[in-house]
């Protein structure tokens, strides 16, 4: 509704500026038309076709296939299987971070400065390792012959990624390690920026701290709280090098496969493009019913885009 | 929080350092690994020390496969992607808060739904797109990729940053007879450069860090490829060599903790700044 008030204030102004934002634009709208929206055409196009190596190497016309792909993809048990795994992990794994990543940003705010840089420069570190680095030491740590954890827990040679819920067990910890960061220092920094007095008042007032965390701190943070849930279930849902790495492809017969793996498996250990590209088209309306539920929350808040 | 009473600060703060350590402790142990020699690192009883620290396990790796030629491939993809998608992301940033334009609106919609497309489900057609264009096995079929889908987010988050700096400044520097290109970039782009600080953080993790990429697009010229890749021939599921994992991992993660300790400070603000929006 702004829209229409500064278009009539500004009519001047954009009369001899309409060219410039779209020049300003261009170069992000060309490598986006390209390099996204093209390949999500690409993407559907190919979820609908008969498209495998034969067609690939030109051996073969590709043929259309309407929803076959679909109908092939929706009567394999293992798709429905690897879809509940996907979004179970993907919601432990985003329930964790954020309990661990509030939690730490509260007691950020509760100790003087060393320990305050101590756990800030410890979490910069896990934040700053590669998902491929973080993945192999986190083996490395719980490896049933020569790791640590299996000692100090008195484990013997428990092999952690034998079994299926102890494997997906280590890839939610390792992400949990390198994604609470952002959530902690996000966090941290929008408590901060609440005035002090605010809360000071709250506890002379004879308020809990769980009281005051609730009533005062969680409403105002809001804002934050919600970015941070978006960011972690955008990125918990596509994990991708964490499983692949440290499980070998997607565990053993495939236990621990989430929909990324899964795709990448259909399409490029298989050859059975079609079916990848489904599976990706799946997922792509996933999160664009997870953005959508976004926007609204945007909305509602009022924010001004 | 002042009002906190003394017994608990002092329990808030052995608990703050001894997470700290639990958190800094897989970092330890990867570079402690490193430097562990053959026979100590294949022990069962792994000690957190080391007496005889040896470099063997760092000069396997660079001896292996040309591991600096990796090295500085991967420099190059996340350099290249950080500084032009800084670039365009300003450029957009500055069309979108500081224009008003039809579509405005749309298209922001469209750069926030932008940052949901899972770039994996994107590998299938990219392959074939970067295929046809003969782009398979260069760096550009990993630094194209990346520049676009770093955009969306680096967009959303310039945002705020410019939309920071004050339209009188702007107005002021067209009544002492400044070219819009002038006010761009020598008075625009040096106040905003502290958000594209913590923009590039983003941009370069997600470069660095690419596996899908390398691991799809650069089949068979392996002189093409980045350092995952180069990790990946000492970390085989049934013999790994852990030496050899542990030190190409400390060398991969060296440039990303520098590059993080060097722009912490603008990191923190930067989100602070953008999430306050």
């Amino acid at each position: 509704m702004t829209d229409r008030t500064d278009r009539t204030d500004r009519t001047n102004r954009t009369d001899r500026t309409t060219r410039a934002p779209w020049l300003y634009l261009a170069p992000a709208l060309v490598v986006l038309g390209g390099l996204l929206v093209y390949p999500i055409y690409q993407l559907g196009l190919i979820s609908f076709f008969q498209y495998t190596q034969a067609q690939v190497s030109g051996g073969e016309p590709t043929s259309f296939q309407g929803f076959g792909n679909y109908a092939e993809l929706f009567g394999d048990d293992q798709f429905w299987q690897v879809l509940l795994a996907t979004v179970v992990f993907a919601a432990a794994c985003v329930v964790s971070t954020l309990a661990v990543g509030c939690a730490l940003a509260v007691l950020l705010t509760r100790v003087r400065a060393v320990p305050r840089l101590a756990l800030m420069l410890a979490a910069l570190g896990a934040w700053a390792t590669p998902a491929i680095t973080g993945s192999t030491v986190w083996l490395f740590l719980f490896d049933p012959d020569f790791g640590p954890v299996n000692r100090v827990l008195g484990l013997g040679d428990h092999s952690w990624t034998y079994g299926r819920f102890s494997a997906f067990l280590l890839v939610l910890l390792e992400v949990v390690w390198c994604s609470f960061p952002f959530v902690m220092v996000t966090v941290y920094a929008g408590i901060r920026a609440v005035p002090s007095e605010v809360l000071e008042a709250a506890a002379l007032d004879g308020a809990s701290q769980w009281r005051i965390w609730r009533s005062v701190l969680a409403p105002m943070l809001r804002p934050i709280l919600v970015v941070v849930t978006i960011q972690s279930v955008i990125w918990d849902f596509k994990v991708f090098t964490q499983i692949y790495v440290m499980t070998g492809g997607g565990g053993i017969a495939g236990q621990n496969l989430v929909l990324n793996v899964y795709a990448y498996q259909k399409a490029f250990a298989s050859s059975q493009y079609s079916l990848g590209s489904a599976i990706g088209v799946v997922m792509l309306l996933i999160l664009l019913a997870v953005t959508l539920v976004y926007l609204r929350l945007l909305r509602r808040q009022g924010e001004e885009l | 929080m002042t009002f906190v009473r003394r017994p608990w600060r002092l329990l808030a703060e052995a608990s703050a350092l001894l997470i700290a350590l639990v958190v800094a402790f897989p970092l330890y142990w990867m570079v402690l690994g490193a430097f562990k020699p053959a026979g100590e690192i294949e022990s069962s009883e792994p000690r957190p020390w080391t007496l005889a620290p040896s470099l063997d396990s760092f000069r396997r790796v660079f001896e292996q496969n040309e591991f600096g030629r990796y090295f500085l491939n991967s420099l190059v993809v996340a350099c290249t992607v950080v500084i032009v998608s800084a670039l365009i992301a300003f450029l957009a940033a500055t069309a979108v808060t500081r224009f008003r334009f039809r579509f405005r609106t749309t298209l922001l919609i469209m750069f926030l739904v932008a940052q949901m497309v899972p770039v994996e489900a994107l590998t299938i057609p990219l392959f074939f797109l970067m295929r046809d264009f003969g782009q398979l096995n260069t760096l550009g079929s990993l630094i194209l990729p990346h520049i676009a889908f770093s955009l969306p987010f680096a967009i959303w988050m310039l945002r705020g940053f410019v939309k920071a700096v004050p339209q009188a400044l702007e107005e002021a520097a067209y009544i002492d007879g400044a070219s819009r290109s002038r006010f761009l970039w020598q008075i625009l782009f040096p106040l905003v450069f502290p958000g594209l600080v913590a923009t590039s953080v983003f941009s370069f993790i997600s470069a660095w860090n690419d596996f899908l990429f390398a691991k799809s697009f650069i089949i068979s010229d392996t002189s093409q490829s980045t350092l995952p890749m180069a990790l990946l021939v000492f970390y085989q599921p049934d013999e790994p060599d852990w030496g050899g994992v542990m030190a190409a991992s400390t060398v991969m993660t060296i440039p990303v903790l520098v590059f993080f300790v060097l722009v912490q400070r603008r990191l923190v603000s930067g989100l602070g700044g953008a999430v306050k929006d």
